[in-house]
């Protein structure tokens, strides 16, 4: 009884937090104007945003949404990569007070990261557009990812390294071939967080896309909800996005799965055979 | 030459780079706030900004009111989201890293078309937009936030320090209240930190929610910056900064702990 409660009420807050999600689902196989308004099952939504009936305002949005992603989180793993090798290397004061500041932008509302940057290149006369907002997005994304590389490198055992360097590795070999493989979970996790942050993002790129109507797609959809509505084809769109980052996320965690048990047999076996 | 390349491949240089660009790109930026918000429009220094906060009534409203709204807010995330996250805390673990992953996957959508889809949601069971919608629309989009910190302290906790307790002939409830509960503030704090104040601050939602009607101190903000009043644009972020600082020194939540708890992934 008290676990079928407990089920039931994990369920009901699932459905409140899918409820919103499931109805874009729902009527992006109808081709209403207007979210909410059933007008007979059709497939016109998904057909159009791929065959170009859709605006080219919103085609460029999305572009740039998916170039700036990916530019921001490249750069910003590379980044945050280098920048946690060398935070985990320094003595303990630094260390803190460098993962302090790393925090700001973490704990900062994205408001006031937007606000603090606009500041900053407008009083550097930088004009505005693709620029500011990748390096507006780097800004952001890279303290997430030094964030998941750190934990990996604070776990590391530092005499591996050592033990590469004494062996005759040069710093760079040992770099490559045994603190790289080490982190490289934290880097993939690094990467798939910066580019999610970055899509996502609104408020920073609001302050900072300047005035030649640069777009992407959260600021595409800002100005048409002022408008008054949602660009339908948004609704396919969205359910798309849904979809793929669904299966992605089965696939990993089955594969982690999968990879946490032969590591468990594996670990099995070591123990039976050392019992001999 | 030799010195150079020794320099150079020594770790602890790596993190040079990173610096520099947290200097521009985190300290910069912020000091220019408190640049900005202590000058008037001539340049020279003033206080004039945050006299105007506090004489026009506008915006201090809309600041008691912001504040009044994340109180709410946070409240009903932590009521909803504790026994949620409590009830995780006891499943098999492979069982809740999927219930966990279900809870953030809605994160993944543009927070703006989730927030339009809460509005068609309320339009569909013809629920009027205002108060009520604003504040479901913010619990639905930081009640995870409020989930996965708790969620996480509860998982690592000792269990043998609850045995201990049974052992020693505490009841369920005096479990709870006496062991649980006081070892998961650290996450309730850290939920805590990521509801509060981005509800302060969020702005384009509130309008979405409320068709206009109401506004938080985010909108306000952003209104101030985008008509041209950086200084008390500033003005009106600085003080959102020390409210922040407040939070953070009150609440000690330290760098290595929410570090460790942020990460969403």
């Amino acid at each position: 009884m008290k676990r079928l409660l407990s089920k039931g009420y994990l369920l009901l807050l699932l459905v409140m937090l899918y409820a919103p999600i499931i109805i874009i689902a729902i009527f992006s196989f109808t081709e209403s104007r207007v979210l909410g308004n059933w007008t007979g099952f059709s497939t016109e939504l998904y057909t159009s945003l791929f065959s170009g009936g859709v605006s080219d305002r919103l085609i460029d949005a999305i572009q740039n949404t998916f170039l700036i992603a990916l530019t921001a989180a490249t750069v910003s793993t590379i980044l945050g990569t280098i920048a946690a090798i060398g935070i985990n290397d320094l003595r303990y004061r630094k260390r803190r007070a460098i993962n302090f500041v790393n925090n700001i932008p973490i704990l900062n509302p994205d408001i006031i990261t937007g606000i603090s940057l606009f500041l900053l290149f407008v009083s550097m006369g930088i004009s505005q557009g693709y620029i500011t907002v990748i390096l507006a997005h780097i800004a952001f994304c890279t303290p997430y990812v030094v964030l998941s590389i750190m934990p990996r490198l604070v776990q590391m055992n530092p005499n591996i390294y050592e033990a590469a360097l004494d062996l005759g590795a040069t710093p760079m070999q040992a770099m490559r071939r045994v603190i790289i493989p080490e982190i490289r979970p934290g880097m993939i996790s690094g990467f798939i967080l910066a580019f999610t942050l970055s899509i996502d993002d609104f408020a920073v790129t609001i302050f900072t896309n300047g005035t030649d109507g640069l777009e992407t797609l959260s600021t595409f959809i800002y100005a048409d909800a002022r408008k008054g509505g949602l660009t339908p084809e948004l609704r396919a769109l969205s359910t798309i996005i849904l979809v793929v980052v669904l299966i992605l996320l089965v696939v990993v965690n089955y594969r982690s799965h999968r990879q946490a048990k032969r590591a468990e047999e594996q670990a099995k076996q070591i123990k039976n055979y050392s019992r001999r | 030459m030799g010195k150079l390349v020794k320099f150079f491949s020594r770790r602890r240089t790596w993190s040079l780079p990173y610096v520099l660009f947290l200097a521009v790109f985190v300290v910069a930026p912020l000091l220019l706030i408190m640049v900005y918000a202590f000058q008037a429009e001539d340049g020279g220094f003033s206080l004039e900004n945050f006299e105007k906060f506090i004489h026009q009534r506008e915006a201090m409203n809309t600041f008691i009111y912001s504040i009044g709204i994340a109180l709410i807010t946070t409240l009903i995330c932590i009521l909803l989201g504790y026994p949620a996250a409590y009830i995780l805390s006891k499943m098999r673990t492979s069982t809740a890293r999927v219930v966990v992953m279900l809870f953030i996957l809605p994160m993944w959508i543009n927070v703006l078309v989730r927030t339009l889809a809460t509005v068609a949601l309320f339009d569909f069971l013809t629920l009027p937009l205002g108060e009520g919608a604003l504040i479901f629309g913010m619990v639905y989009n930081f009640l995870p936030f409020m989930i996965y910190p708790i969620y996480n302290v509860l998982q690592k906790m000792d269990h043998s320090l609850i045995e201990a307790a049974e052992d020693l002939g505490a009841t369920p409830r005096q479990v709870f209240t006496k062991v649980v509960f006081p070892l998961s503030m650290p996450g309730i704090v850290s939920g805590i930190m990521m509801v509060f104040m981005p509800t302060i601050s969020t702005f384009a939602i509130a309008e979405l929610l409320t068709m206009n009607n109401i506004k938080l101190f985010g909108t306000t903000i952003q209104e101030n910056i985008n008509n041209g009043m950086w200084h008390y644009g500033a003005a009106l972020s600085f003080i959102m900064l020390v409210i922040i600082g407040l939070t953070t020194l009150f609440t000690g939540s330290d760098d290595e702990n929410s570090a460790n708890d942020g990460g969403l992934l």
